[in-house]
């Protein structure tokens, strides 16, 4: 259980925390939550996943995105309390304690990060395109991830990285 | 950034909903897609005292054709489902032609068209698509259901007619006489930004007589601005280059744009004769064309 509260309490008019129930990453968990609180927040400050970074903050730049029952979104633009009921995946996710996820492994052999801010919206942005289309064009690349905004690489490398992996991804699976 | 604090509600039915929503009168918000309100609420330029989140309500986020071919689209349809509607492909070519261009792929995963239609932003794309297709919406409230025209619907800048206990609940777009042409265009500085000048054109032909054309202006005026004299100017003859460019004419006189950082007003009403001059000819009959 974690209880998040942006004020301690007290403090101006009385609002009810509500309890939700979601998993993240598979692992489910029940949290209490004032209603203001965004997704992004719940995720970093709550459940400790700095993974999931907070850019722009006006949903815009897509650094914070999260996958919200497969489909990736804006989780600086999402209440925590609107997670109920449904499953978060965030870049932690991806890897396993052994082993990188083809995307993973594709942003490193493709130099697709330099400071490395924008890697985690973008790469889950890339695994939702991956999972619906195995085998997308460089322009369903860059379309896909038209809404993650990159200050370092000029996205050459990063739209490499996703095909990289997704020629991985298809090898592993024939 | 945090919005100011507020309670929350998720109801599990309409009556519901609307039953918050009469109770708290001015100070409850719907919500649905979130990707307005919620930045709103964030920035402190709407601090509602009551979320009433929508998202949970049953069977209102479809999009399906009456047999009398009038198209509905429920208040929790999202960008991303009419992006990748094979229905739209097939019989709407101007809604088709703006889903893809909505915002950005992770905001049209969560944004919906009824509520892009209630934000009512001169610079938002839909309202241009749905008042040039003749489109309503459908309030409901305590008293029952009204269909309000979307001309009528949005009262200005971000305000729209809804009474504070009313919930759209559908956009509709009447069925077209004869078959649909047009598209939308956008010229956006990079994708996701707010139109610098976005134009709608939405024709019903029968032959090659056109039997209706709307043409709708984003992004440039206080509000989106049907360019009536554009549309009347077509209706009724087959296209010409002629013709064509007495519309193109008759929509950039109808603009208001402003001069600002995304280009001179002199720019942006060259660009509505030229979206709506690019967007006839493709309606165009092929021999026209190659003439």
């Amino acid at each position: 259980m974690i209880i998040i509260e942006e004020e301690p309490a007290g403090s101006g008019v009385d609002i009810p925390v509500r309890r939700i129930t979601f998993t993240v990453n598979g692992v489910k968990k029940t949290a209490e939550v004032e209603p203001r609180l965004l997704l992004s927040h719940l995720i970093r400050r709550g459940l400790g996943l700095t993974g999931t970074h907070m850019g722009c903050d006006t949903t815009n730049c897509g650094a914070c995105t999260v996958l919200v029952d497969g489909r990736p979104a804006k989780s600086c633009t999402m209440l925590a309390v609107q997670a109920d009921g449904h499953e978060i995946g965030t870049v932690e996710g991806l890897a396993t304690a052994s082993e990188l996820h083809p995307l993973q492994e594709g942003f490193k052999e493709e130099h697709g990060l330099q400071c490395g801010f924008c890697t985690p919206g973008m790469m889950l942005a890339a695994k939702a395109l991956l999972d619906a289309n195995p085998d997308p064009t460089e322009d369903e690349v860059r379309w896909a991830l038209s809404g993650n905004l990159c200050r370092c690489t000029g996205y050459q490398n990063i739209v490499k990285s996703v095909l990289w992996a997704a020629a991985k991804l298809r090898s592993e699976g024939a | 950034m945090y919005p100011s604090r507020f309670r929350y509600e998720a109801p599990r039915s309409l009556a519901e909903a609307i039953g918050l929503l009469h109770d708290n009168g001015d100070d409850a918000k719907v919500l649905a897609g979130g990707q307005s309100l919620v930045p709103l609420m964030k920035l402190r330029f709407a601090s509602p005292g009551l979320i009433v989140d929508i998202n949970n309500l049953p069977g209102l986020d479809y999009h399906r054709t009456d047999p009398d071919g009038t198209l509905r689209i429920g208040a929790l349809c999202r960008h991303a489902y009419l992006e990748h509607s094979d229905l739209l492909k097939t019989t709407q070519p101007t809604m088709a032609a703006a889903a893809p261009l909505i915002a950005d792929p992770i905001v049209r995963n969560r944004g919906t068209l009824v509520g892009s239609l209630c934000h009512a932003d001169p610079q938002g794309d839909w309202a241009s698509v749905v008042l040039a297709l003749g489109g309503s919406v459908v309030a409901r409230g305590p008293g029952g259901m009204r269909a309000i025209p979307l001309g009528d619907f949005v009262t200005g800048p971000f305000q729209n007619v809804l009474a504070p206990d009313e919930i759209a609940v559908e956009a509709v777009i009447p069925a077209a006489q004869g078959t649909r042409a047009g598209g939308y265009l956008k010229l956006e500085r990079r994708v996701g930004d707010f139109a610098t000048v976005g134009v709608a054109v939405a024709l019903e032909m029968s032959g090659e007589t056109v039997t209706r054309a709307g043409i709708a202006l984003t992004g440039v005026g206080g509000s989106t601005i049907a360019a009536r004299a554009a549309g009347d100017a077509l209706t009724g003859r087959p296209l010409t280059a002629e013709s064509i460019g007495h519309a193109a004419d008759l929509a950039a006189e109808a603009a208001r744009p402003r001069t600002d950082h995304r280009g001179s007003a002199e720019y942006k009403r060259h660009m509505v004769r030229t979206f709506v001059t690019r967007l006839l000819r493709r309606a165009e009959p092929a021999a026209e064309r190659a003439a």
